[in-house]
């Protein structure tokens, strides 16, 4: 029992560390997000043959894990145990401070591993496209959330917060997070890992209102139950529906599935039935408002007097085509117009192509592919949004990764992408970065970055307090 | 759960420490360590039968984590009611037996795949020796591989 099973810690990393550089097929994963984890996860519980190298642009892993999941969802965050598990693989390699696309090419990629899985997710916006989009006040949710959460490209948004109402067009759960946010009393932020910044900033906003405005009806929204129990739960609030847009949903109510009835059940509670006692004076004493608002589109952003800031949106009233998920917003031809002083649009994030070589679907804005397989390209896959497009929680991505990383360990038994010939991996890229000048992030390097976060962020009394500049988190890795 | 850095299980060394300990009078108290469990029978996804003892008042997830129990995903929050991937299906008759749901549950029970009337997350089934011998069926987490959607068109 206590013979030759029990060795050393270093002995083990060097014993494990000659197995993982003798493992035969290299297999490189691009972005270190959910997606890039997951499949990394499960090729190495697959295949007891196989190095997995994950690269990532950031310094810092995780991708939306860090970045785009709510400071007040902790837990949702938990999925990062199991990550930190992956990276400590023996047959793991993480390389953060990496920009595929121009510090290495996809092509140099393909030529180094037997198999390139693309997972950089979506980092850009879906617009509205319609004028006055530009103006000062109107932000992208993604960039509001990156703001909120330390993304280092969007820490000098500095939104203008001195406004009574913000629209949000969107009902999604990023538009219902952003509401929260907004309108979340301090003292509950105050304990989460949203940035200092942005919570200074959020202790003066001047926003009271905000209105949550959704194409079409109560039954389409894309929102989760959990989400808008929170609006309705959320202290210091009341709630401003217009009940006459909530007509006919008892009808429908009959013939829906249990997660949508539950749903709109909440929401008809919420908007139409007489309160109880205590809730009406809970809503009677409440400082802040939020409401949903259904069948409007935006036509145009409204500038105020300066001719530069938003003071309204300009609204496409509409009517329901057809029901259920398949019904349709058709403009009726009456508009409207809401008076706010800062505008989120919640209307998706997108994919963007990297690298020419890579196929790209600029109208689905996402990687074709077939069961994660890229078309026409042998050995390239892709996992996550970049796969299907920008839906879904961490589950989703999770089981999407693992059907990516199937195919390829079908492809890598089969014999169809030649995994018996030996190919460099890591050996043959390393190089080609330190002739650039590329400097990659290890994870234990991370870890320093960890540690210096969750250090500052004690002083606090928060989990953390991100670094916000990628040159500080250099710094810091190369302590 | 006491375990040596290699793995070894130190279990059964611990009981037979106690065992000679009672025998020789020293010590007072009785460590019966077997009839405490509780028998669950799990299904895999590809109908392999599982069978894993816990103690009462263990959640399934926490069975499932301790007895090492090797279903893809699951579990991904640990048990904070933040997901939905210990998603598990029950009997009608096990169900019953189950105990109230709260709309906490319900909430992310609403958003997995496969979602029955008999559902249940497993973090929050505790077991009790009403249980003895349940089944608890792991769903598919997502359509067959083959029904996959195919963004290619």
């Amino acid at each position: 029992m206590w013979g030759p099973s029990c060795w050393s810690f270093s002995d083990v990393r060097v014993i494990t560390r000659s197995a993982s550089s003798a493992a035969h097929q290299k297999v490189c994963v691009v972005g270190g997000g959910p997606a890039g984890f997951y499949t990394a996860q499960h090729l190495l519980k697959a295949c007891q043959d196989v190095q997995v190298d994950i690269y990532e642009r950031l310094p810092v892993p995780f991708g939306l894990v860090r970045f785009g999941v709510a400071p007040d969802h902790p837990e949702v965050k938990n999925v990062i145990s199991t990550f930190t598990q992956t990276a400590h693989h023996a047959r793991c390699c993480y390389y953060g401070n990496v920009n595929v696309g121009t510090d290495v090419s996809v092509e140099e990629l393909r030529e180094a591993y037997h198999a390139v899985v693309l997972s950089y997710g979506a980092e850009g916006n879906r617009s509205m496209g319609v004028p006055g989009e530009d103006l000062e006040g109107v932000y992208p949710a993604k960039d509001f959330v990156g703001w909120y959460n330390g993304l280092p490209s969007n820490r000098e948004l500095n939104p203008g917060l001195d406004c009574e109402t913000a629209v949000i067009l969107g009902q999604g759960n990023v538009a219902l997070d952003v509401a929260r946010i907004l309108l979340s009393p301090i003292d509950e932020l105050k304990k989460t890992d949203i940035t200092q910044r942005s919570l200074d900033a959020l202790a003066q906003s001047q926003v009271r209102r905000v209105l949550i405005v959704g194409r079409r009806g109560p039954l389409q929204i894309a929102g989760t139950i959990k989400e808008l129990r929170e609006m309705v739960n959320l202290p210091d609030t009341k709630p401003e529906m217009v009940a006459s847009e909530f007509e006919g949903m008892a009808e429908a109510l009959k013939v829906i599935p249990r997660p949508r009835k539950r749903l709109t059940e909440l929401m008809l509670k919420t908007a139409v039935d007489p309160p109880a006692e205590k809730e009406r004076q809970r809503r009677q004493a409440a400082s802040r408002s939020w409401g949903l608002r259904f069948l409007r589109s935006p036509l145009e952003v409204l500038a105020g007097p300066d001719g530069a800031r938003v003071a309204g949106i300009r609204l496409a009233v509409n009517r329901l085509e057809g029901t259920g998920d398949g019904s349709v917003a058709v403009p009726t031809g009456e508009v409207e117009t809401m008076d706010c002083g800062l505008v989120i649009t919640s209307i998706g994030y997108k994919s963007l192509p990297i690298d020419p070589a890579v196929p790209f679907d600029p109208r689905k804005a996402i990687v074709p592919n077939s069961l994660g397989r890229v078309q026409q390209a042998a050995g390239l896959y892709c996992s996550g949004w970049l796969k299907t497009g920008p839906v879904g929680v961490i589950a989703t991505t999770m089981n999407n990764s693992f059907d990516t990383a199937h195919s390829v360990v079908e492809d890598l038994t089969s014999g169809c992408l030649d995994a018996t010939s030996a190919k460099p991996g890591s050996t043959g890229i390393g190089p080609l970065l330190d002739k650039r000048g590329v400097k990659p992030v290890s994870f234990s390097d991370w870890e320093k970055i960890n540690q210096e976060e969750r250090r500052r962020g004690a002083a606090q009394g928060k989990p953390r307090e991100k670094l916000l500049d990628v040159e500080e988190m250099l710094k810091t890795a190369r302590t | 759960r006491l375990k040596t850095s290699s793995g070894t299980n130190l279990v059964p060394c611990v009981k037979l420490c106690w065992k000679i300990l009672e025998l020789r009078g020293r010590c007072p108290v009785r460590f019966d360590m077997s009839d405490n469990k509780v028998t669950v029978h799990f299904v895999n996804r590809d109908g392999e039968k599982i069978t894993a003892k816990g103690s009462p008042g263990d959640s399934l997830l926490d069975l499932v984590i301790n007895e090492d129990l090797d279903f893809d995903g699951f579990g991904a929050c640990e048990g904070t009611l933040a997901c939905s991937t210990c998603h598990l299906v029950f009997s009608e008759e096990v169900y019953e037996k189950l105990g109230p749901v709260t709309d906490e549950e319900m909430d992310m029970l609403d958003l997995a795949y496969g979602l029955t009337d008999t559902s249940r997350l497993g973090c929050q089934v505790c077991l009790t020796r009403a249980l003895e011998g349940m089944e608890a069926r792991v769903p598919e987490s997502v359509a067959d591989i083959r029904q996959t959607q195919d963004s290619s068109s």
